[in-house]
């Protein structure tokens, strides 16, 4: 492709090259594949279609909770329902999260490879429960108050209770509607993209390709 | 061919390859996920239990309130004495050995209890009031030991103190200015005065909670109701939610560790149990680099749970459509 976009010899511009990185790297094919392995037919493998699934919930409705501002539910029957979204797609966000985290170890999912997957996977996981802890001490309702009150002693005997005030509201609820969010998108956009770029894993007793 | 396509070519050759539809399978997760949260939220809705206030507390528990508040004056609250970041107390501060990164962060959310919960409120209510603009002159003018004495005195009248049409009164005593300034800073909480001084801190637009916070949680009230939620330390409580509905149950192993010795039993329970998951938490991320660890799938037969299908000749399931399903059946490698 590159050799009929620029003339003989010409240095590729900046574009050009990550252009050609891309799809090196992730070819269309790979992106939106037509084609597996017919051991991805196994319904361990549906726990992580499932957790994006119930990802995109989550902050579908976080979106309609934080447009309509943190009191907004507690007065509004339409309010308390989009919360009531958000609590149980979270709790399915992390019932199939860890189903699939079990299912990739007992899978030796970083194998031939693919430990990075499996280190962003793990990223997640400890990411998502930050952006648990900060939407629980957000709600602003008796057990925001009483988590927060009690979680404070261990954020504080680390030393982060000088960069993270747990009793603050608006710092956690402001970590909690946009950074925190952001970083758990873009880490699971990486995820796919690790996983798309190298394929599913060969089964454990399959062994290595042959060369 | 891309790189990255030989690649996966060589990869899965000998493999047979069936059709699959990424998107659709998306579309059903969304779908189904979405179906599930709606029944779940129509029928189950979610917990909202209001949360308490200082005037709440006042009014319910109007002796628990003074006790508190005298001890934020006599800086026997957890509060007063509790060190970094909100003081120079270290009541609070942990630490292994020389290892105490609490104290080295220092104060960065600068607390005062006797001065922010009880005095400074005082005073501001004291404008056209006397009576207490006497008692605060009294207490301030007195010296270190008449106040202690005050305190001690007050302190232990009130473990017998009786609360009756909003007053708190107790046995006739040497305390000073105390009662008068207690019965103010009680009638200021029970209007609700108290809550908006605390939360203001002198500024119209405000989020930060940490000073009525802190002055709730010297209490006993707010954790009697903790309790009686089942909220508490030691009974699970950071996992557990309001009423029946689930809450961080993926934090099970954290707070596993606090029902534990030697855990349970030390000063600095909170700082053994937060090393111990950074270091179980580096390990989860560190697996595939870890012998044993990255070993046992191999060890286990789970694995054959997983990939049931490369064993019992079944090579159906969701998601995929098998090569005898396939318009394009016969061929036995994608076009990755």
């Amino acid at each position: 492709m590159s050799e009929k976009t620029r003339s003989r010899g010409e240095r590729p511009s900046w574009t050009g090259a990550a252009r050609d990185f891309l799809a090196g790297r992730l070819p269309l094919e790979h992106l939106l594949p037509e084609r597996q392995p017919y051991y991805v037919g196994s319904w361990v493998y549906v726990f992580g279609v499932i957790t994006i699934a119930a990802l995109v919930w989550t902050i579908a409705s976080g979106v309609v909770l934080a447009f309509f501002g943190p009191q907004w539910w507690h007065v509004s029957s339409v309010g308390r329902f989009f919360n009531s979204l958000h609590f149980w797609s979270v709790q399915l966000f992390f019932i199939f999260m860890v189903l699939h985290l079990w299912g990739q170890y007992f899978a030796a999912g970083w194998r031939d490879g693919r430990a990075p997957t499996w280190m962003i996977g793990a990223v997640i996981f400890l990411v998502s429960i930050v952006a648990g802890f900060t939407g629980y001490v957000s709600q602003q309702n008796f057990d925001s108050q009483w988590i927060a009150i009690n979680a404070k002693d261990a954020v504080n005997a680390t030393g982060a209770g000088s960069l993270f005030n747990i009793l603050n509201f608006g710092q956690m609820y402001g970590l909690h509607v946009m950074l925190i969010p952001v970083a758990v998108t873009v880490l699971v956009v990486l995820h796919v993209v690790q996983i798309r770029m190298r394929g599913v894993v060969r089964p454990i007793e399959h062994g290595k390709p042959r060369s | 061919m891309s790189t990255r396509a030989a690649e996966q070519e060589a990869y899965y050759r000998g493999i047979r390859m069936v059709r699959y539809d990424l998107l659709k399978e998306v579309a059903v997760a969304l779908a189904v996920t979405l179906a599930l949260t709606v029944v779940m939220a129509a029928v189950l809705s979610s917990p909202d239990i209001q949360p308490e206030t200082i005037q709440s507390w006042s009014q319910n528990q109007p002796v628990d309130f003074v006790t508190t508040a005298t001890g934020e004056l006599a800086g026997t609250t957890t509060s007063a004495g509790y060190g970094a970041p909100y003081n120079d107390g270290s009541g609070s501060v942990q630490s292994i050995g020389f290892f105490s990164p609490q104290a080295w962060a220092g104060v960065h959310e600068p607390v005062d209890p006797a001065q922010d919960f009880v005095l400074k409120p005082l005073q501001a209510a004291a404008a056209g009031n006397g009576a207490l603009t006497t008692a605060i002159s009294q207490y301030n003018g007195a010296t270190d030991k008449q106040r202690q004495g005050w305190l001690d005195a007050y302190t232990k009248a009130l473990k017998d103190a009786k609360a009756d049409s909003g007053q708190v009164t107790v046995a006739a005593g040497e305390y000073g200015p105390l009662p008068a300034m207690m019965a103010n800073l009680l009638q200021l909480a029970r209007a609700g005065g108290l809550d908006g001084y605390l939360i203001s801190g002198g500024r119209f637009y405000q989020t930060d909670y940490t000073r009525p916070l802190l002055f709730m949680g010297d209490g006993t009230y707010l954790s009697s109701l903790a309790g009686d939620q089942h909220l508490l330390g030691n009974q699970w409580g950071m996992m557990n939610e309001t009423g029946s509905y689930p809450g961080q149950a993926w934090l099970w192993l954290y707070t596993m560790w606090y029902q534990l010795p030697p855990y349970n039993g030390a000063p600095n329970a909170d700082m053994l149990v937060v090393l111990t998951m950074l270091v179980l938490s580096l390990a989860l991320v560190l697996v595939p680099f870890i012998p044993v660890l990255r070993d046992i799938p191999r060890w286990l037969p789970l694995h054959r749970l997983i990939w049931r299908s490369d064993h019992s000749g079944d090579q159906s399931g969701p998601g995929a459509i098998t090569e005898a399903q396939s318009p394009e059946a016969g061929g036995s490698q994608g076009s990755a």
